[in-house]
């Protein structure tokens, strides 16, 4: 019997594997009418969830997590069976700030960060402005991270505003705003236009981590809990599908489609390959890792967006599961990591962690994983993670 | 005018639409209604008007950036809740269902934000209902005119008159079960074609 799945989804470079997942058959072959619906904001996405217009929706890793926490206009409970992919994102800067700072390394966002902190310490510089698209996104964080491990404060030394992404672009080149931390293919495509340059990605800042991720609401687990599995196994088929280098032509042709990303597929090829470096499979890309969950957490902690408690933390947690995963995948062929948690920062380089393959112990190759200011983040040690950053408007932790 | 009745404002891209809700806002005697149609700037202006209620379309991407400013800026003095009320899940959908969303200060009067949302929402739906109609009648005048220059082309080259033009088109249609229009857009794309304004003889 095939069950309809309505899924809620941005124009975005990482709304691949849901495209792939209709447009290739693999929902098909799991007895799943996947629907796409293509929304303009992020908070229609969530309300459109949340009175149950929508079963499913590609969003921002953290915007679940401020839904559980109460954070949001309303209060629907959501959960995480899966993410959708690895990286992705990027800095871009307009041309003149990109010149200003000496065209620094993509791949060494604390050279630009000591660059920019120097700018803004020249006497009359004026303030710089950088947009995200949402205050609960990977975007805002690891722009935030990058700016205060740089010794700027992001509250203080800089403005942050939200912008959606198509105007983002624009706004650069009007010079409404400098720089903007934003999902591909918004860097690539202010590139080719000659509006922008990357100064770095989200990978350079924090390697391997999390962006958008599948929503379901909870209450779909009573309801039907078999249909949860079901699309966990046929987002994972086209996930990696997705990974291919071999199917990028096809793929970008797919998503340029005027119901899709409705962009050339020239910019969304470039972009699939570009610097960014969005991994929709390998090294677990769409496994729901809590420690990514906690640490999103500990940064709506530190930019006083949420209150920590031992409650709030646990539901944070709880909100990825790891468990739905596994148990989706244990009988195929894809190798899911042993631990529902890592130490970001452990992995200094690839390497094999511990993962089972149809429930036989195996190996998977996983990393880098760290940040760029060599710190770790140890999920069991939150406490003294957040404490850290008390008292530091936002900069360097004291350790 | 209701008595300390609450300030309502308007935004949305669509004059025409925040024009309606204006004026229905206006009939049921909230006097205090402004709109705002530009996004850019709308920090200062929402600042400037210190609303009680915002009403907003659906459709405007800004929506993730008003949700933020509402956030940090307290352009609202108190905090803002959205819709209604939130457990109303009826109203809620009935709102995203029709294309508009609200935020409403803290402490509003329940059946105040009631009124209000329904005359937005109301509004909103007559506004999709003007729109489709137009829409139709858009695509019923431009069916017209290809009807009307596949007549001519016929009464330019068999050489008839209006009626006898309009009546062969007719017939073909019925004969070939197809609609008028579509007779007569063949007619005109194998005119263009052949480039002979579909000379038989």
């Amino acid at each position: 019997m095939t069950t309809q799945i309505r899924c809620g989804f941005l124009p975005l470079l990482d709304a691949a594997i849901l495209i792939a997942a209709r447009e290739k058959g693999f929902t098909e072959a799991q007895n799943i009418d996947l629907s796409l619906v293509r929304e303009t904001s992020w908070a229609n996405v969530r309300d459109r969830l949340a009175v149950g217009h929508f079963d499913a929706a590609h969003i921002l890793a953290p915007m679940p997590l401020a839904a559980n926490l109460g954070l949001t206009a309303i209060g629907q409970k959501l959960i995480v069976p899966m993410a959708l992919g690895l990286g992705g994102n990027a800095i871009t800067v307009s041309n003149k700030l990109y010149a200003q700072l000496r065209e620094p390394d993509i791949g060494d966002p604390a050279e630009a960060g000591q660059r920019l902190a120097a700018l803004i310490a020249e006497p009359d510089a004026p303030k710089l402005r950088f947009a995200v698209v949402h205050p609960f996104s990977a975007h805002n964080f690891e722009l935030r991270y990058w700016l205060g491990a740089s010794g700027i404060s992001p509250d203080r030394d800089v403005d942050i505003v939200v912008l959606p992404p198509t105007l983002v672009p624009d706004a650069l080149s009007a010079q409404s705003i400098d720089g903007y931390c934003v999902g591909e293919p918004w860097n690539t495509l202010a590139v080719r236009a000659g509006m922008g340059r990357i100064l770095t990605t989200k990978n350079a800042i924090w390697a391997s981590s999390p962006e958008k991720v599948l929503a379901v609401p909870e209450a779909l687990l009573d309801d039907n809990p078999d249909v949860i599995a079901s699309l966990v196994c046929a987002l994972t088929a086209s996930a990696h599908w997705c990974s291919d280098r071999a199917n990028a032509e096809a793929l970008a042709e797919m998503m340029a489609k005027p119901d899709y990303l409705d962009k050339p597929e020239a910019d969304i090829r470039a972009a699939l390959l570009g610097p960014a470096g969005y991994e929709p499979f390998a090294r677990a890309a769409t496994f729901p890792w809590q420690s990514h969950a906690l640490w999103l957490y500990s940064q709506m902690v530190r930019w006083g967006m949420a209150e920590h408690s031992a409650v709030n933390s646990h539901a944070a947690m709880q909100t990825y599961r790891p468990d739905l995963y596994r148990a989706a995948l244990a009988n195929v062929d894809v190798a899911v990591p042993a631990a529902n948690a890592k130490v970001e920062g452990a992995l200094a380089s690839p390497d094999q962690v511990g993962a089972h393959t149809r429930g036989a112990p195996g190996a998977l190759l996983m990393g880098p994983d760290g940040f760029f200011d060599g710190l770790s983040f140890d999920p069991d040690q939150l406490d003294r993670y957040l404490a850290a950053y008390e008292g530091t408007a936002g900069k360097v932790p004291q350790n | 005018m209701l008595e300390g009745s609450p300030s309502v404002l308007v935004i949305d891209t669509q004059p025409a639409r925040a024009a309606i809700i204006e004026d229905g806002l206006r009939a049921a005697g909230y006097d205090r209604v402004e709109i705002i149609t530009e996004i850019t700037g709308i920090a200062q202006k929402i600042e400037a008007s210190a609303p009680d209620v915002i009403v907003m379309d659906l459709g405007n991407p800004n929506r993730d950036m008003l949700e933020d400013m509402l956030r940090i800026t307290r352009a609202v003095k108190r905090p803002v809740a959205m819709f209604v009320d939130q457990s109303d899940k009826q109203s809620m959908e009935q709102a995203i269902e029709a294309g508009v969303s609200a935020y409403v200060v803290d402490g509003l009067r329940k059946d105040r934000v009631r009124t209000i949302m329904e005359m937005a929402i109301s509004r909103f739906n007559a506004f999709s209902r003007l729109e489709r109609e137009l829409e139709s009648a858009k695509s019923a005048l431009s069916e017209r005119t290809t009807i009307d220059k596949a007549k001519r082309l016929i009464m330019a080259s068999r050489g008839l008159d209006e009626d006898a033009a309009y009546g062969l088109l007719r017939t073909t249609a019925m004969n070939q079960n197809r609609r008028m229009v579509e007779v007569a857009e063949g007619l005109l794309m194998s005119a263009a074609i052949l480039g002979d304004g579909g000379r038989q003889t």
